[in-house]
């Protein structure tokens, strides 16, 4: 038994109090769908069921898309530009103020630690709707002409793995240009969305500007091809941005993917070794690596490999796996079954393809959905652990000798959302930024976020990019 | 970690390479990892066993011009029972004095295991000729100080004349282990070296100060005087931990830790004990191996404790001034 052992410290769930079914948002209010189907929520580290919700159907999709170009055309677009940087300033000052209830709910929901939804989450959430609010009326501002005019109505499609950063991430720069939206959530993790619904009601958003769905690939389906909208945002699976990129070709629709990822996280000799890693940790084991930029292949130069996979194994014996709720966990549960499932194939896969599999010793909850921190040595650029990504907290580890060979097997990858460098030398950094085929580059951190900073992909990653000035662009008619 | 290099009076140049060739600290990346152990919540059993064993770690110190025979009289009653109505709560570590006062410190404390530390080498700045700081450190043993507390030569470390401080600390080791300690207790006397991190400032040059001062063979390694703010900070610690952790791998020998100054409420000792609880392991949550100077401290301490036990805080009053 450690001396040191720290006790429960759960948050309370008091805080948050859950319908037991919800609607879909449409126009302003909630509304049931209009053949009366739902699907249950469950929280994946008990596989308690929260709440019951709304399946949207065609119809509900022709209603929210309607009720969106109404409030397009009547009210939002004609609305003066600083009207609307005081509701996103509002709106951001409610997501304050609700913090804790959101965190707690988000954790229930998704399954990740407390700590990440309270302390990145949803402050980043908040600064999301703070950065974009000072957008609102400075567009002329941004690089992309006098009088930039918006798209439309924007149809969204976001993930399970940051459910209300990703709708932050879409609608915040949506409404700041003067569009309208109609977003759906993951089917696993829709709870926040629908909170974020009430607290456009509390901010006394105009109906319509606002329309959440509910539901699973259909929905979405039916949104993307909608013929009424005149925008499509999605953050997903390479696969079915692919599918939305086919569907959306023949359209005049605008369309910006951010898609699936398989980072490099390149540690060189002069590294700090001690912050690289927590890099790496912080890489692959942040949000049990259902992160799509996650650090999912560690370069490591040879010189130094034995040192950094012995601290790194040292490290992750630290690691504190369970409860989502209490505030000293470090890592949560796996978002679903399904998901779950995924990672144990692509893990079996590579002990069969050859790699050695190893887990800090790690006792995992019986009831739920989980998997221990993994990390995979003697993987080669042809183990599909190396190529596919696995999103889940299973690290692939390689070694290169030279800059030129790390800067080789980093870009040797469909892939390129992001990558890490760590290195004492602040030359060697450009040198790799300049040459590293990816989105971001973080250099000496990673998995840092700022919606001053754009975000995107090169490759099967997608395209377009979400934050910054330049992610203005993909919600303005330029 | 790099191989051990041979260290040995005038090989100032191999000294000063391995000193610059340990891994370098990301102070962005350290300020980060220890803010986020900050944040770890020590509820009831975890509260009680943290609060009890940050008591048992406590050099209590007074180190003041203004000292004086009954002063010291009254932290030594202290230390030995930190809290008159609850005769539960553990004695502390050490107490800390300056050597005039080490004698009296330790026929007041005699016997009941506690240490008595004393600074020494022309505290708090060091800065006097070797001759006078090694009388200085014999002076506090032979005055019954079973734990010296000596200061580095910051000038000399800035000024990249690694050679002259090891040899320093050294010199004062060989006073130290020559000593007979004058209460007989445990063996020969100890010796924490206090890097004075405010002034070194970098965490480059924490780390580099930390390994020096290991390898000159100092059995503790202590961040400040208390004399220069800032004083003890968890990045500081942090680095410090990672150094010992390090050396006792490559080298196999254990030395100890001690943040020193500002360090004045349960909650910071707490902070300081998942510190190392996560960096070092739990090998230094010991007495012997991990310290807290500090005064005001154990009376916050106390009141958390009274107050876990019973459910109510007390005023101040109801803690005996040092």
């Amino acid at each position: 038994m450690p001396k040191f052992e720290y006790a429960p410290a759960p948050e309370s769930r008091a805080i948050v109090s859950l319908r037991e079914s919800y609607g879909l948002f449409i126009n302003g209010e909630f509304t049931p769908s209009a053949d009366g189907r739902a699907f249950k929520t469950i929280s994946p580290a008990t596989e308690e069921v929260l709440a019951e919700v709304a399946e949207a159907s065609p119809a509900d999709v022709d209603r929210a898309v309607a009720a969106a170009r109404r409030a397009y055309e009547r009210t939002w677009s004609v609305l003066p530009a600083r009207e609307r940087g005081k509701y996103l300033f509002r709106i951001a000052r409610i997501i304050q103020e609700r913090s804790r209830e959101l965190a707690v709910l988000e954790s229930l929901d998704n399954g990740k630690p407390i700590r990440e939804s309270r302390d990145v989450d949803i402050p980043l959430v908040a600064a999301h709707f703070f950065y974009h609010a000072g957008w609102a009326d400075k567009l002329e501002y941004a690089g992309y002409g006098p009088a930039p005019k918006p798209l439309g109505v924007a149809g969204q499609v976001i993930p399970w793995n940051f459910p209300l950063l990703m709708l932050a991430w879409k609608i915040a720069p949506a409404l700041a240009c003067g569009n309208t939206v109609v977003l759906k959530p993951a089917e696993t993790t829709p709870l926040t969305a629908l909170t974020f619904a009430e607290i456009c009601q509390q901010a006394d958003l105009p109906p319509g500007v606002v329309n959440i769905l509910t539901g699973a690939g259909d929905t979405g389906k039916a949104l993307v091809t909608h013929p009424g909208i005149d925008k499509v945002a999605f953050t997903g699976s390479t696969e079915v941005g692919k599918e939305i990129a086919r569907d959306c070709a023949p359209t005049r629709k605008k369309v910006t993917l951010e898609l699936g990822g398989k980072a490099a996280n390149i540690v060189f000799e002069d590294a700090p070794v001690d912050q690289a890693v927590e890099g790496i940790v912080n890489g692959i084991f942040f949000n049990q690596g259902h992160v799509c930029c996650a650090g999912s292949r560690l370069l490591v130069q040879e010189s130094v490999y034995d040192q950094v996979l012995a601290s790194l194994q040292r490290r992750l014996a630290t690691l504190r796996l369970g409860d989502p709720l209490d505030k000293n966990t470090d890592v949560g549960a796996i978002n679903s079954a399904a998901q779950l499932a995924k990672i144990r194939e692509l893990s079996e896969v590579g002990e069969a393809e050859g790699a050695q599999r190893w887990s800090p010793p790690c006792e995992l909850p019986v009831k739920g959905f989980w998997f221990p921190p993994t990390v995979f040595t003697g993987v080669s650029q042809a183990h599909r652990i190396a190529r596919e990504e696995i999103f889940g907290p299973v690290l692939s580890v390689l070694t290169f000798r030279t800059p030129a060979e790390a800067v080789e097997k980093a870009n040797n990858t469909p892939y390129g959302l992001s990558a890490g460098v760590w290195t004492d030398k602040g030359s060697r950094i450009l040198w790799m930024a300049a040459r590293l085929r990816a989105g971001v580059v973080w250099a000496n951190t990673f998995n840092k976020f700022d919606p001053s900073s754009p975000f995107g992909g090169y490759k099967e990653s997608g395209y377009g990019r979400e934050g910054g000035r330049h992610g203005l662009e993909a919600y303005l008619d330029v | 970690m790099s191989a051990p290099v041979d260290i040995r009076a005038g090989a100032g140049s191999s000294l000063r390479e391995f000193l610059h060739g340990l891994p370098g600290v990301d102070q962005v990346g350290a300020e980060a990892r220890a803010a986020m152990l900050a944040s770890r919540s020590i509820k009831t059993t975890a509260k009680q066993w943290a609060l009890d064993m940050a008591i048992s770690m406590i050099d209590l110190t007074t180190l003041e011009g203004q000292d004086t025979p009954g002063k010291v009289r009254a932290i030594c009653a202290k230390a030995k029972r930190p809290d008159p109505a609850d005769p539960t709560a553990p004695q502390v570590a050490a107490v800390c004095v300056y050597p005039d006062l080490a004698h009296l410190a330790a026929a007041e404390v005699r016997g009941t295991g506690i240490h008595v530390a004393s600074v020494a080498t022309a505290f708090p700045s060091g800065r006097t000729s070797l001759e006078v700081k090694l009388a200085d450190a014999k002076y506090a043993i032979d005055a019954g100080a079973d734990e010296v507390d000596m200061v580095i030569d910051r000038g000399a470390f800035l000024a990249g004349d690694y050679q002259l401080v090891y040899d320093e600390i050294a010199a004062v080791r060989e006073v130290v282990e020559s000593s007979a300690t004058f209460s007989g207790s445990a063996g020969r006397a100890h010796l924490k070296v206090i890097l004075e991190t405010g002034e070194l400032v970098t965490l480059d040059n924490v780390r580099r100060a930390s390994w020096l001062a290991m390898l000159a063979g100092a059995d503790f390694i202590k961040t400040s005087t208390g004399k220069v703010s800032p004083a003890a900070t968890l990045p500081v610690t942090l680095v410090m931990l990672e150094a010992v952790r390090d050396f006792r791998a490559t080298h196999g020998r254990q030395v100890g830790v001690k943040p020193a100054g500002g360090i004045r409420t349960a909650k910071d000792a707490i902070r300081y004990l998942v510190l190392v609880n996560e960096t070092a392991g739990e090998d230094w949550l010991d007495p012997d191996w991990f310290r807290i100077g500090a005064s005001s401290l154990l009376n916050d301490l106390l009141m958390q404790r009274t107050k876990l036990a019973t459910g109510r805080y007390s005023g101040p009053d109801y803690f005996t001034l040092d």
